[in-house]
């Protein structure tokens, strides 16, 4: 990996070029009237120092100069948040088709497993050139994944999902980082991100040997019974889940959800919370069986099934 | 060698009035209670003080070597509580700003004495719940207290640190309110507010961010407890609690506490700079409301904390834009600190170095704001050494050089003494470069990507962390420096007379160190604060 005294970190995302001309934009502000304020203080002190024969001499305030450097900070600061905003807003919203990878922070690892099943701890392989979009959630405490080469950091937080994407450039190895203090080993749960030509990334994927989190989350789904009720086509009981997600559903109240990530962890768990309109309260909570990795594959399940495929599974089912 | 005038030993005043731990421990007299502060909170300082050495020291090499890893955490979890909340908070405030509101404004007491008597009782038994939770083995949660991990995954002593900074926020509760209420009421005849000095107006920000803020900690530290004991959930998603809700409750107040630590320093180094140039300070009424736009904004950025918690976009966006706006009344500030040394009469005297090197540092910690106000760069630089290095700019390289600036400019008054001037100097000095050896690798070290908290870490870091370790060395000899002079001082030092820095303000138009009613006619004001001088009609 790195080696070396260095003073400043390699680039490997799309992000970090932009990031580090904004910084360097900043480092220039900031070095600029950092010399001004020490360089007038400096002048002044030994211009105006007391001695004999010199005294002070009173200035009446000025309204210009203080109207002056009111609104020279408010327009600087201003423009600076344009820009960092803009920048963010690009780095917020994942582009569409980007690879999907999921990580559990668990103290203190880290536990990736990639869109064709393929599990690693601590490691992550990503090919460059390709927009990849990680979906995190943690296991127990708040953790947060950050890869200073990109420039790029999310917290993984218990119960909920957060995603973040990069695109990676230049193949190598970065560091991989916990940045929010979590505990004793706090600053073991660091790892590598190996970024690889397209090419080196699919062979090292492999060809399939192990089950999809799709593939996965069919079987949990089967396993947990989810699918005596949510594909037994009794519509009166449970709604069918195909075609849901990415919807709102309306709720008992008349109050509509994102049918989300968060939406099923949450229904797996606390069934009664948000009960989709017409149906009764009657699903069991999961609560302690389900974890964190098995629940990520029920959601990649779940977001799998196409409205079509469900009617399909439906007939199949009253035949 | 007897003189007519009476000396420091034949004349009574607030220190000889009375003699006795009772006439101390049960005084209501607000300049002896400003000394039981400064007792209780340099012991803090040093005892904070002690745990960053051994912070530095384990991080000369990036192997966690010197220390356990629970033991580093512990480190920085009690540096980060003591010095926060035992020190910071209380220091400018609880010290020079008990003993100089009442005298700056002409009153012969604050408002409330007994209350201001309990304020440092309470801090005290805050303190000694502190101290238990170190003595029993320490807390390793940092001074943020993140849930759920506090609440729910640490097995060290969370509750009893968690009591002792519940019990230490009423202190500083009371010191609010009673600087609220002296200012509103006991102001001296001919003080109106735009004659106020500005450490007055500073103080006066501070409190109210005092009264406003600290009970939003309190009871989000007792939640933490309550789940902790009892588990009520309340932030752990394991029992159905949000763990965002802790952190948007701790930086409610805990942003603004950034400004109870700062604002009073701003106050320091506003009467520094007119004192020691003999100037009128510039741009009065500028310097006096941009404290409290501070004030206000302060409570309005707390987001800024959370960019890569997952808040909503437009939270973030919000916050953003919120936070570049503290930048305005914070440079309004500088430049007119800086403007006001133009055709001054300079003095180089500890006070006013302190007072430099407040300004100086304070712009690079508040420029330095500005990469963390911006999303974009927030995400890559939040939770590393870059925050470490800011927030120690500020706090460092701003509070506490106000406060050694404060502590020297004022010790006259204090103790009737004054400080030996050339170590004094010698001191701000080393005080100066051993910070920014400290602090400043660490701006670099951030950005390379150094996650603060670290107890082991990557070898390409350790050029950068020995120089800092090499800094904290050097600070650490400026800190104890004063440390030795100033008690020396207080048998050798020469008496200093009621008005050594020949300044305006009414604390020096009475005897050092002051009788116990602080002066002896009730004061009456007709001029405006700094008037030094006659002015010149143009700039």
């Amino acid at each position: 990996m790195e080696q070396g005294f260095q003073l400043f970190p390699r680039q490997a995302s799309t992000f970090a070029t932009h990031v580090d001309r904004l910084y360097l934009f900043l480092t220039g502000i900031s070095a600029f009237f950092s010399v001004l304020i020490f360089g007038v203080i400096i002048v002044f002190a030994i211009r105006y120092r007391r001695r004999p024969g010199h005294e002070a001499i009173q200035v009446e305030d000025a309204f210009s100069l203080e109207i002056l450097w009111t609104a020279v900070p408010a327009f600087l600061t201003l423009g600076i948040f344009v820009w960092s905003s803009s920048l963010f807003l690009y780095q917020s919203i994942p582009p569409k088709g980007a690879r999907d990878i999921s990580v559990v922070g668990q103290r203190w690892m880290w536990k990736i497993q990639h869109s064709n099943g393929r599990r690693e701890i601590n490691e992550l392989h990503v090919p460059s050139g390709q927009a990849v979009k990680l979906t995190l959630t943690s296991q127990d405490v708040i953790h947060s994944f950050y890869v200073p080469a990109f420039r790029m950091k999310q917290d993984a937080i218990p119960g909920q999902y957060r995603t973040l994407w990069f695109e990676a450039t230049t193949p190598g190895e970065y560091h991989l980082f916990c940045a929010e203090y979590c505990g004793t080993n706090h600053s073991r749960m660091t790892g590598r991100i190996v970024v690889m030509s397209d090419v080196d990334y699919q062979s090292w994927l492999g060809g399939g040997m192990e089950h999809t989190p799709v593939e996965t989350g069919k079987q949990l789904f089967t396993q947990f019974d989810c699918a005596s009720c949510h594909e037994s086509g009794e519509r009166r009981r449970c709604p069918t889940l195909g075609g849901l997600y990415g919807t709102q559903v309306e709720l008992e109240s008349g109050q509509k959800v994102l049918f989300d990530e968060s939406y099923v962890r949450e229904s797996v768990l606390d069934p009664n919370a948000k009960v989709a309109k017409g149906f009764p309260a009657v699903m069991p909570s999961f609560r302690g069986q389900v974890s964190e990795e098995q629940m990520l594959d029920l959601i990649a399940y779940i977001k799998s099934l196409a409205p079509q495929q469900q009617r399909e599974l439906v007939e199949g089912a009253n035949r | 060698m007897s003189t007519e005038q009476p000396t420091w030993f034949t004349r009574e005043h607030y220190l000889n009035a009375s003699f006795g731990w009772r006439s101390w421990l049960l005084t209501t007299d607000h300049k002896r209670v400003a000394l039981l502060y400064l007792m209780t909170i340099t012991v803090f300082f040093f005892l904070g003080g002690a745990f960053a050495t051994m912070i530095r020291l384990e991080l000369l090499t990036p192997a966690g070597d010197l220390f356990q890893a629970e033991t580093y955490n512990k480190l920085f979890s009690m540096h980060g509580i003591i010095m926060v909340f035992f020190f910071l908070i209380p220091s400018i405030p609880a010290v020079l700003g008990n003993f100089l509101v009442p005298m700056m404004i002409g009153a012969r007491d604050l408002a409330f004495p007994k209350l201001n008597l309990l304020s440092w009782y309470l801090f005290v038994a805050g303190g000694v719940f502190v101290l238990w939770s170190i003595v029993a083995g320490g807390v390793d949660t940092g001074w943020t207290f993140y849930t759920p991990y506090s609440s729910m995954f640490s097995n060290t002593n969370v509750v009893l640190a968690i009591l002792g900074i519940f019990i230490a926020g009423f202190s500083s509760i009371l010191t609010g309110l009673n600087f609220i209420v002296t200012i509103h009421k006991m102001r001296a005849p001919g003080m109106t507010w735009f004659r106020l000095p500005l450490f007055i107006w500073a103080h006066y920000a501070t409190a109210v961010i005092m009264v406003l803020g600290t009970p939003v900690i309190a009871i989000t530290l007792a939640l933490v407890a309550l789940e902790r004991v009892w588990g009520v959930g309340i932030f752990d998603p394991a029992l159905g609690g949000d763990p965002l809700l802790f952190q948007h409750l701790f930086w409610f107040y805990s942003h603004p506490a950034v400004y109870i630590m700062i604002l009073p320093g701003m106050g320091v180094v506003s009467e520094l700079v007119t004192t020691h140039a003999r100037k009128r300070i510039f741009g009065y009424s500028f310097v006096a409301f941009s404290s409290i736009a501070i004030a206000v904004i302060s409570f309005l950025v707390w987001g800024h904390h959370m960019f890569v918690s997952g808040q909503s976009q437009f939270a973030n966006l919000m916050f953003s834009l919120l936070s570049f706006l503290v930048a305005i009344p914070s440079a309004v500030k500088v430049f007119n600190w800086t403007a006001t040394l133009y055709r001054g009469s300079i003095s180089f005297s500890a006070p006013m170095l302190y007072a430099m090197g407040f300004i100086g540092l304070f712009t690079m910690g508040g420029l330095t704001g500005l990469f963390l106000a911006a999303i974009a760069v927030d995400i890559h630089v939040h939770d590393t050494y870059f925050v470490v290095a800011h927030f120690h700019y500020i706090m460092v390289g701003g509070t506490i050089m106000a406060y050694l600036g404060g502590i020297h400019n004022w010790w006259p008054k204090l103790t009737g003494r004054m400080y030996p001037e050339t170590w004094a100097r010698v001191a701000a000095v080393i005080v100066f470069a051993g910070f920014n050896l400290t602090f400043f690798p660490q701006f670099i070290l951030g950005y390379l990507g150094m996650p603060r908290r670290y107890h082991a870490y990557a070898e390409e870091f350790q050029v950068l962390n020995v120089m800092s370790t090499a800094g904290a060395s050097i600070l650490a000899l400026g800190y104890l420096l004063p440390f030795v002079y100033l008690i020396w001082s207080l048998k050798y030092g020469p008496e200093a007379g009621t008005n050594p820095w020949e300044a305006k303000g009414l604390e020096w138009q009475t005897l050092s160190p002051p009788p116990t009613e602080n002066f002896e006619e009730m004061p009456e004001v007709s001029e405006a604060a700094y008037n030094y001088g006659s002015p010149s009609p143009s700039i």
